[in-house]
């Protein structure tokens, strides 16, 4: 009974050896998503909407689609963020996004109506289709039944499988500055065909987020915290998020890290308590973590965030990815620093 | 250098100089952590502070409310708890050695640590928002740290046979499987893996006090029961058969020992994740440099293992201050190669 078995067990073997050889890049610490509460956020959200977030408009008439995607624009290409050459013959109709981020900006550009499928954690907005397919451990056979004419991802993970499927494969990969984050809005609108629509976007976002920041005193000096998880994993000044406190003038108390694990270290509570940060933002709220389960933390009560009431939890998702919400995220921390002053 | 060399290393009695010398490293080693740490605290106001809290001496040390607690919740705790998670695994990782008269036998040898990891991980991807992690992954840990070892146990009852390879062969088992659940549950639930990994590797943190008291009992019984088994694990040594003709009755003493270093693990494992190589290290190195004799051996794992684990932890602590490295990585990195030269130095290889 054993020969006739063998095949199978070498096919799944291969199969299993696929799905391995995706996941190899995977981060994890970029993405803090959790499944569980996905209506409620999708939904408080999207009726608070900032302005920033133009709602999708309703279906373009069939003669627009034409002048949008057609004349001189392609072929395009353009360089992703793994420093790949990615060539679009013509506006892609059928798009699977495994990445969050990218989901929400194509909805927001206008370029809603190409996306064919999107990874289990692109819950928003509402009108994205959902699929079950997972960006950590993809599955490139799973992907390919959707039959896409483009796949965006956050890891060049998947690109040689694809590369043998002849799908291009787009990488946007988390950005270090709000330029860069600009610039992923802005190529996606030149391979969606969407350009106009992109550049909207982020000029909404640039405005937006301007004026956030000039209603709020001026905070430099003021030191802060930012929680990824209560086992103390940070973000640092260098990193996106750190940019958005940054816009404040606020300092990141892990920025003397000296080897700061590519931006995200994890810090010892100690250091914490002794830096005595001035606001403590906890990424992790939707975890459980809350400014009551800080206080109670062994001598973090005499950090001063703790002490004054300066502990602020973050909205699940937003801080996490930096497509056209970042606004919101933008908001929370300019009523918290506003309602301080 | 040959074993007559060494008459130590046939003693059966612990000399009162080689433990008083490892209390004295012990100490001095608690003492430095102390003192180092990431947030910088002088070291005369600390000490001053320390002789302060001793009963009847009040010294105004000068340290802030802050510094204080750091000091007195986060770095003395830490200490303390390091020190009892380092003796308790040495003891059970002696224990199991003994037990299974098998030199390569640590604390996680029966599914202990696939169990707390399973139960962990399942914690902390499943159930985030009703308690917070801290308080149930310790919780979750510690019962499926036993239910690991009992279910490997299990197995290797009905698998047959009385002896301890069964029971061995079980436990790998067991750890196996348990283990490719922990991963397929890590792996669907990507957005906790940062959080599971740091489990994983094992990290002394404290709530203050709490898990300090939470393990002593647990880890002080467990070594008193597995130390009034001194004799038997000697005996048990030589050989079980051997045992049995000098009246020993090898299997109600192997089911007790494995069930005190189980629970001193489970314990450890609770409040430090898991934390690989002391277990393995620590009593090797004492049979290797004093004798063999579980008189030595438990003792001794008490005060070097809890020696090692706070050196550890103050490495795991300093070198990438103000972040952290998870302490098994400092364990296994400094253990290894420690391991390795001593185990080059004793050519006449590992006595059990």
């Amino acid at each position: 009974m054993t020969a006739p078995s063998t095949p199978r067990v070498l096919a799944a073997t291969a199969v299993l050896a696929l799905t391995l050889a995706g996941c190899a890049s995977d981060d994890g610490a970029d993405d803090t998503a959790s499944p569980t509460s996905a209506a409620t956020t999708t939904a408080t959200t999207s009726s608070d909407a900032s302005p920033a977030t133009p709602t999708t408009s309703p279906t373009p008439s069939p003669a627009t689609t034409d002048d949008d995607q057609s004349g001189d624009a392609f072929p395009v290409t353009v360089t992703d963020t793994s420093g790949a050459e990615v060539m679009l013959d013509a506006a892609p109709t059928a798009i699977v996004s495994l990445s969050p981020t990218a989901t929400e900006s194509l909805f927001a550009i206008g370029a809603g109506d190409q996306v064919t499928a999107v990874d289990q954690y692109s819950y928003y907005p509402e009108e994205a289709p959902v699929t079950d397919l997972d960006a950590f451990t993809p599955n490139v056979e799973a992907i390919a039944d959707y039959d896409p004419d483009l796949v965006i991802a956050q890891d060049a993970g998947l690109v040689d499988q694809l590369a043998e499927l002849d799908i291009p494969l787009l990488v946007q990969s988390a950005p270090a500055t709000f330029d860069d984050a600009y610039a992923q809005i802005d190529q996606l609108g030149v391979v969606t065909g969407q350009v106009d629509g992109a550049e909207d976007v982020v000029a909404g976002m640039r405005s937006d987020i301007d004026k956030l920041v000039a209603d709020v005193p001026d905070a430099s000096g003021q030191t802060y915290f930012h929680e990824l998880d209560s086992t103390l994993y940070t973000a640092t000044g260098d990193t996106f998020v750190g940019e958005v406190y940054g816009l404040f003038g606020l300092e990141n108390v892990a920025d003397a890290v000296e080897d700061p694990a590519g931006g995200y270290p994890q810090l010892s509570p100690e250091y914490v308590v002794d830096a005595n940060p001035d606001w403590i933002f906890l990424a992790d709220a939707s975890f459980g973590e809350s400014a009551e389960t800080v206080a109670q933390r062994p001598g973090w009560d005499t950090i001063d965030a703790v002490a004054d009431g300066r502990v602020v939890p973050l909205p699940e998702d937003i801080p996490s990815r930096w497509g056209p919400r970042v606004v919101d995220f933008v908001q929370v921390v300019a009523d918290a620093l506003g309602g301080a002053g | 250098m040959s074993a007559p060399d060494r008459p130590g290393l046939h003693a059966t009695r612990l000399s009162p100089v080689v433990l008083g010398a490892a209390v004295l490293a012990l100490l001095t080693m608690a003492l430095v952590s102390v003192l180092v740490g990431a947030a910088d605290l002088s070291p005369g106001p600390v000490l001053a502070e320390l002789a302060d809290g001793l009963p009847g001496v009040t010294i105004d040390s000068g340290l802030d409310a802050r510094a204080s607690a750091i000091l007195w919740q986060l770095r003395l705790p830490r200490i303390v708890l390091g020190a009892i998670v380092g003796a308790s695994l040495s003891v059970a990782g002696a224990a199991y050695q003994g037990v299974f008269r098998n030199p390569l036998a640590d604390p996680y040898l029966l599914g202990a640590a696939a169990g707390a990891g399973l139960a962990a991980t399942l914690v902390i991807t499943l159930d985030p928002s009703v308690l917070p992690t801290a308080v149930t992954v310790p919780l979750a840990a510690f019962v499926g740290s036993l239910a690991g070892v009992a279910l490997a146990v299990l197995v290797g009852r009905t698998a047959g046979g009385g002896g301890t390879a069964g029971l061995v062969l079980a436990g790998v088992a067991i750890a196996s499987f348990l283990t490719a659940i922990q991963t397929f549950v890590q792996q669907r639930n990507a957005d906790t893996l940062a959080e599971v990994y740091t489990w994983i590797l094992g990290r002394l943190t404290t709530a203050g006090w709490s898990e300090v008291v939470q393990v002593l009992v647990p880890a002080a019984g467990s070594i008193a029961v597995i130390w009034l088994h001194r004799r038997t694990l000697d005996v048990l040594s030589v050989g079980e058969d051997e045992a049995a003709t000098l009246g020993v009755d090898a299997r109600g003493a192997r089911i007790a020992v494995v069930v005190a270093a189980s629970l001193a693990t489970a314990a450890a494992v609770a409040v430090s994740g898991l934390i690989g190589f002391v277990g393995i290290v620590v009593p090797h190195v004492i049979r290797l440099t004093v004798g063999a004799s579980y008189r030595i051996v438990l003792p001794l794992s008490v005060v070097v293992g809890a020696a090692f684990m706070i050196g550890a932890d103050l490495l795991a602590r300093t070198i990438v201050s103000p972040a952290e490295l998870p302490i098994g990585v400092v364990t296994a990195f400094i253990g290894a190669p420690f391991f390795a030269i001593l185990l080059r130095r004793n050519r006449q290889g590992v006595t059990m």
